[in-house]
Formats: C-alpha cells, structure tokens, sequence
C-alpha cells in the first residue's frame, strides 16, 4: 500500500468539501478520482499534497503519516503533483522548470554558489540531466531553451507532467490531465500516463471525463458531494446505480 | 556579446580617474556606484525573489554605523569593522526576515517599512552612540595593504570600485546558480515551488540575507568613502530613492541596478537644474515601467525573445 | 491629574486627524487592496491647495476646505483611473512601486511650485479658550468636531445610502458584487475621490495647527499604516479606534516617557502586531 487515505474529512465553515474519505492507491496502480462537478475532487488532492490542511484523519505514504506536515516536506517523500489550471514557471525556460523539479534533490546554496564548489557544478549537470530526461520522458525536449510561457498549450500540459517527473517522484497526483485539450491529444496524453505507469510510477489521478478513466484505471473512486459513492474497477462502478445516478443526477441538474 | 560590454564598462571605470578633469567628478561616480551596490542588494530581493523590502536602506545604515563606530569608538581598522558591519547587517537580516516573511502579500512591505524607519529613528535619537542628527565625523581611511595605500581620492574610488565588482559578481553568480533560478521560480509560482520540494520559506529567507549583506556591505563602503555618516542615508526615502533607480534600471537583471544608479545620479549632477525637476518625469517614467512592463526588463525581454524564436 | 486630562484632550485632537487620513487608507485598502504608499502626498497636497485658497485666493477658511476637498477628490479620480486600475493584474508589489512614483511626482511638484520651506497656515480661530481647567485653541476644538463630523457623515453614507452599499459590497467580495451587475470599476474610483478628500480635508484641519511643508506626508503614511493595522487593515471602523488608540499612546508617551521615542510607538505596535499575528488583526476569511 502506497498511499492510504483514512476517513479524510476537509471543512470551509458549515460546507464539508472532502467527507469522510477513505481509499488505498496501491503501488504500481493507476488509481482515478472521478465525480461530478464540486465532488470535491480537486480538494482532495490538495489534502493528500498538504496543499491546505485537512480539517479531520490520516493520511499514510509508504508507511509512515504525512497528515500535517508541510506541502514541500510531502513533495521530498515522493509525492509529485500537477495542478487543475496549468501551473508552470512561467516565465523560466522550459529546461529550467524541469531542473527545478530536481531541485530538492540538490543541495547546492549560496555559498556553493559564489565558490563555483565542486558540488555546485556537479549538480548543475546531474540537475540538467535529469531535466533533460524528464523533457525527454513527456516528448517536450526539443522545446528545452524556449519560456515555458509561451510554448503552446498541449506542450505546457506536459512540461507540467516533466516538473512531476522530475522530482523522481513514487507517486504522481495528475489533476484533470486533459482538460481542455483536443480529443486527439487527449488520446496522447492517456499514452503517456500509461508509460508512466509502465515505468513504474504510482498515478492518481483526478478526472471530470469518464471516458479517458474507463480506459486507463485499475480502480475507480467515486465522489459525490464531498463522500465516496462507490469504489472498484472500471467495470464495477459503472455498473453501480449510486454512480450512474450521480452522473445523471448532475447532467439533468446543470 | 553580452560580456564585451561588461569589459568595455570595467574599462572604461578603471582609466576614469586619469581622464577626469575634476575628482568632483570621480566623487559623483564613486558615490553612484555605492548607491548601486546597494540597489543590486534590493534586486536580490525584489528583482529575483518578487519581494518588496521598504527596510532595505535601514540595514544599508548598520553597515554603515557598524563600520563607523568600531572604527572611531572601539579603535578596530577598516577592514575588520567592514566584516564586522557585514556580518551584523545579514544577522539583523536573519531575524528580521524569519519574522517578516511570515506575513503575506502587502503586509510584508509594510512591515518592512515600519522596520526601517524604527532603525532609521534609533539611529537619530540614540544620540551618546550614533551622535544623532549630526551623526559621526572623521571615519578613517582605510589601513594600506602592503605597498597599497587608500588614502586620497583616486585610490578610495578604486577600492569602491572593486566593491562595485564584487557586489555584481556576487549578484551574476548567484542568479544564474540553481540558488539563483530557484529565487526566480518561487517569485514566479510559489504553490508549483512547494509541490516540487522546495522549502519556499527558507529560500526567501535567504533570498533576504544575501539582499541585506550587499545593503551592509554598501553601507561599510559608504562609511569608508565619505567619512562621514548621519541617519538621512537610512531613512524610508532612500529606500524609495533605489528603488526608483532599480525599477528603471531595469529588476530582475544584472546590469539593471547599475545603469538606472548611473544614468539617475548622472541626469541630476549633470545637468544643471535638473535634479530639482527629475521626479516630474521619473516618478510617472516609474508608473508607466510596472503598467507596460509589468515583470521588469528582464521579464519584458525574455519574452520578446521567446516570441521571435517561435 | 490636570496634566493627564490635557494630555487625554490633545490625544483627541490628534486622534481625530489621524483617524481622517487612515480612514481614507482603509477604504482604499477595504475596496481594492491597494496600499496606497501616496496616500500621505495626497494630504501634503491637499494642505497646499487650502493654504493657496486662503492666502491667495482669499476665499477664507471653511471653502478653501472645500476646495482643497474637491481638487483631491479629481486627483483621486484620475489616480484610479490611470495609475491603479491598470495594474490590478500585475505582482502585486507593481501597486507599492506605482505608488512610489506617484509620491515622488507629488513631493517635486510641491517643491517645485510651492517651493521647499515650512509654511504657516493662517487660521481664523486661534483664539485659545479655557474650560474645565484646560487650555485650547478654538482650532483644536473644531479639529474634534468636524472629524467627528465627517466620520458621522462617512458612516451614514456607507449604511445608510444605495451607493455606500455598493461600496461594502465591493469590498466584501468584489468578484460577487460585479456578478450581480455592479460597475466595480466605479466604485473604485469613487472610493480613491472619498480617500483623497478626506485626506485635504484633514490636512486643512491640522495645518493650521502645524506647519506644512511637500514633504508633510512621509511621516504620516506610516503611522497611517500602523493605524489600520491595528484596525483590522481596511476596516473602517478600525481604523477610527485605532487612530484615537495611537494619539492617546503617543500623546502619554511624550509627556510621561520621552518625546525622542513618540514617534517609534506607532511603528512598534505595527511591527509587534505583524510579528504576533502575521495575517494582521481581525484578518478576514481563512
């Protein structure tokens, strides 16, 4: 077990976003949240990252609690993640924000840095070396020396991607990989979460479209409203009326 | 391309005391290039970490008034007290900056500023130590080096200048280290910094350090150069003063800080007149920079790039 | 004991000032999360235009108020409009930087046309009364009362009328307010004329206690700063108790302790509050 989500419960005031939730991402697994809008997907990931802290229960990485501690401490035990809305550093180049997802795996400060130490031009490669392969790893090396602020849309969706790969990661926390990009990309993208599962990294991952899910997850957790409706295999759970209402349910709703 | 410039620049300052006519003229220079120094201070800060510190001339006074009073109170020589006022300036700007950065978004400014000024008034009401409003008279000149002398107007401009040197050199490696992109990232996206492992906290922290050493070490210089020191180089002003000179100049670049010190030091000692006049058309010159080049020079200029690539 | 009360009635002379300024920051901190450094050059500003009705124009005192108050009003309008407005997408330290430009361009003006020396505001009531055993000029006395005017009148217009309610609107929630079809854009520029004329209305009040001078407003932005720190950045009524808490603290602390230090009060409660409690007091939402 990988991953261990106990009765995880987040509130903003009198509204509970997150209620309750308990799942497993088991090693090697491709494990998919998906729900209706303002299920409380996305919060989720903000708890299991310790982007925002959760109001109530536990949360366990490769055997020991993470609940409480800060986001970059998270990150440093291998909990990578992407962001909803695409968070680059924008206005450094596309090979920088690779090597600043290697960054907490250098100690380079400013002492190495005014001396020229050994370590700091070590790390220098071994960081650009890295960088280079994450790059390489999401298709997006050619575009290495350009602002990642101004690569297209698609490429910046994966460069995000290589930022996660970057940091070596256990386990990749993807929220809603393709939102916004073309069906064809979005069979792409589902090609390179495969092979990141193949490479042996632990996806989440959260997802408004259920089609790209069915294809590509192990197991499926179901959120609506903040609970878990249902959990299993894709097959399982769309099978399962509770979901199948959901889903309906917000369709004739919206 | 880049660096024939740099050694055209270095040149250029190194021959200046033999074709000046007047050392009037070297002293304007000599006094720019330590107001620079500390600006370059304020671009670690502000220009790489995206942090406003309105306290940034208070700790260029510790450095100044350390490296005062140990030389005519204590008896040290220049060049310990000038270690001595560094090391006190980046301590000071170890506890300011572990409280202060706690705070978030405009309240670190504001913090900031109501630091510097209480600096800024004990250096003015303390009056048995700092000597107050009138503040500290006949700093010596520093102790020769071997056959090297700094006594005169000609040798203090190059030991300024030599200080002007490192302070870049500092800032130049610094910025393009990994320390250096990480100031930059975090400035530019601080939950992606976090998610990557980074511990933003302590990166700002030294971000704050390394800007309040080069205002201490511009201070130590400026104690040195002019031998003399009162609370009016400390003040929220001055801190405004740099950082109109940054913002033009150019934040977030290497040669930003020293080219808006020299051309706004130069324009009022220059021409005639002018200085009296030069915030009607800097002050909005500063407006118009943040409307239209809202990420700085640098900023502005990456981009173009990055456009004519595409 | 005698001392004490006269000490707690200057407080309130000063107080009343001091809560004019840091309301007209609070407002513009509350609405549009803009501190604006400028703030004091507008009442530095504002003093000038009051000292030119007076003493050249010859309108007397209680217009040249009013005209100091609708001059700033404009050059609230016009600030907003096109130095504020602008960069409300940019870093948010670009306001800060913005602001600096605009006090620098201000201070010159001053200096330039007005010239750098101290000047005395003529004022019609400087004849010194005496109740209960203190002494005032009828100035103090009118500095409490129309302060405490203008609050009052302040206050019923954000409760009281439909546009101080788009007002609280826009700054509870500013996204929410122009959802339901209010014009925020107009709100912000009324709220910087609001700031900017109470801001000459209270540097025509104190001037005629003190002197004025271009660089008049640097010492006053930061004890504004403080003052609405200690209030609950850019809670109106905040900022009033607050100012009347530093005018009382700064006042006792001059006379009991030592006037060297009065004016460091301000800025150690700021720096003390901030260390304490770093999201500020009273700080809104989560």
């Amino acid at each position: 077990m990988l991953l261990g989500v106990r009765n995880i419960t987040k509130r903003y005031g009198g509204l509970v976003a997150v209620d309750d939730v308990s799942f497993d991402v088991p090693a090697g697994t491709i494990t998919a949240i998906i729900g209706p809008n303002g299920a409380g997907k996305s919060t989720l990931f903000h708890l299991i990252s310790g982007y925002v802290p959760a109001t109530s229960g536990n949360l366990t990485f490769d055997g020991e609690a993470i609940d409480g501690l800060p986001m970059h401490a998270i990150a440093r035990r291998g909990v990578a993640r992407t962001f909803q809305t695409t968070s680059l550093f924008t206005h450094l180049t596309v090979l920088d924000n690779a090597m600043m997802g290697y960054r907490m795996r250098t100690r380079t400060n400013v002492l190495d840095a005014l001396l020229r130490t050994p370590r700091a031009r070590r790390e220098e490669r071994t960081s650009r070396e890295a960088a280079f392969e994450a790059l390489r790893f999401a298709g997006i090396e050619h575009l290495a020396s350009r602002i990642a602020g101004a690569i297209p849309q698609e490429a910046q969706k994966r460069l995000a991607i290589a930022i996660a790969v970057a940091t070596k990661p256990k386990l990749i926390l993807l929220d809603e990989p393709v939102a916004g990009v073309t069906s064809e990309e979005t069979v792409e993208h589902a090609e390179l979460i495969r092979t990141m599962a193949r490479e042996g990294y632990t996806i989440c991952l959260v997802e408004h479209k259920m089609s790209l899910v069915m294809g590509l997850a192990d197991s499926i957790v179901v959120l609506h409203h903040g609970r878990k409706i249902a959990e299993g295999t894709p097959a399982e759970v769309s099978a399962d009326p509770a979901v199948i209402d959901a889903y309906l349910g917000a369709a004739t709703h919206a | 391309m880049r660096r024939n410039l740099w050694i055209v620049a270095a040149v250029i300052a190194a021959v200046l005391p033999l074709v000046v006519p007047k050392t009037f003229y070297l002293q304007i220079v000599a006094s720019a290039f330590i107001t620079a120094i500390a600006v370059y201070g304020l671009n670690v800060i502000l220009g790489y970490t995206g942090l406003l510190n309105l306290g940034h001339a208070a700790f260029f006074g510790i450095g100044a008034y350390a490296v005062a009073l140990l030389q005519t109170k204590a008896g040290w020589p220049f060049w310990p007290a000038l270690l001595a006022g560094c090391v006190a300036s980046v301590v000071l700007g170890a506890l300011v900056g572990a409280i202060s950065l706690r705070t978030r978004g405009h309240y670190f400014a504001i913090f900031t500023a109501a630091v510097g000024v209480m600096i800024a008034i004990v250096f003015t009401n303390w009056q048995e130590l700092t000597g107050g409003n009138i503040g500290i008279v006949n700093i010596p000149s520093p102790p020769p080096i071997g056959p090297l002398s700094f006594d005169g107007d000609v040798p203090k401009y190059y030991l300024v200048l030599v200080a002007l040197a490192i302070a870049i050199a500092i800032c130049a490696l610094v910025r393009n280290s990994l320390v250096g992109r990480t100031f930059v990232a975090i400035a530019d996206n601080e939950a992606l910094a976090r998610a990557a492992g980074i511990d933003v906290a302590r990166v700002r922290l030294t971000a704050f350090m390394l800007s309040t050493l080069l205002a201490g070490f511009a201070g130590g210089i400026f104690a040195m150069y002019n031998g003399n020191l009162g609370p009016d180089q400390t003040g929220l002003d001055v801190t405004f003063e740099q950082l109109l000179y940054l913002v033009i100049g150019g934040f977030g670049t290497i040669a930003g800080p020293l080219v808006g010190t020299l051309v706004l030091v130069g324009i009022s000692h220059e021409l005639q007149g002018v200085q009296q006049y030069r915030f009607l058309i800097f002050g909005p010159l500063l407006v118009l920079l943040v409307r239209f080049f809202p990420y700085g020079l640098a900023g502005a200029f990456h981009r173009l790039t990055a456009r004519g690539r595409a | 004991m005698h001392l004490f009360f006269q000490e707690l009635f200057n407080g309130l002379v000063v107080g009343s000032l001091y809560a004019l300024v840091a309301l007209g920051l609070a407002l513009v901190y509350g609405t549009m999360q803009i501190p604006n450094f400028a703030h004091g050059h507008l009442y530095m500003l504002g003093a000038y235009v009051a000292f030119f009705g007076v003493t050249i124009a010859h309108i007397g005192y209680w217009p040249a108020m009013l005209l100091a108050v609708v001059v700033l009003a404009i050059v609230g309008l016009l600030l907003e409009r096109f130095v504020f407005r602008p960069l409300a997408r940019g870093p948010e330290v670009n306001v800060i930087i913005a602001a600096v430009g605009v006090l620098f361009f201000l201070q010159t003006l001053a200096q330039v046309a007005f010239g750098g020396d101290y000047r005395v505001f003529p004022t019609p009531y400087d004849t010194v009364v005496h109740f209960a055993g203190l002494v005032a000029t009828q100035q103090q006395l009118i500095i409490i009362a129309a302060a405490a005017v203008l609050m009052v009148g302040l206050f019923w217009f954000l409760k009281r009328t439909l546009t101080g309610a788009t007002i609280e609107a826009v700054a509870q929630n500013r996204a929410g307010a122009a959802l339901v079809g209010i014009d925020t854009n107009r709100v912000s520029a009324m709220v910087f004329a609001i700031s900017a004329g109470l801001a000459a209305a209270a540097a025509t009040l104190i001037a005629s206690i003190s002197l004025i001078s271009p660089s008049m407003g640097f010492t006053v932005i930061l004890k504004a700063f403080a003052i609405i720190v200690l209030g609950g950045m850019g809670s109106v009524p905040g900022a009033i108790v607050g100012a009347y808490i530093l005018a009382f603290a700064e006042s006792f602390a001059g006379t009991y302790i030592s006037s060297n230090y009065q004016d460091a009060i301000a800025f150690g409660v700021l720096v003390l509050i901030l260390t304490f409690k770093p999201t500020g007091l009273f700080a809104r939402g989560t």
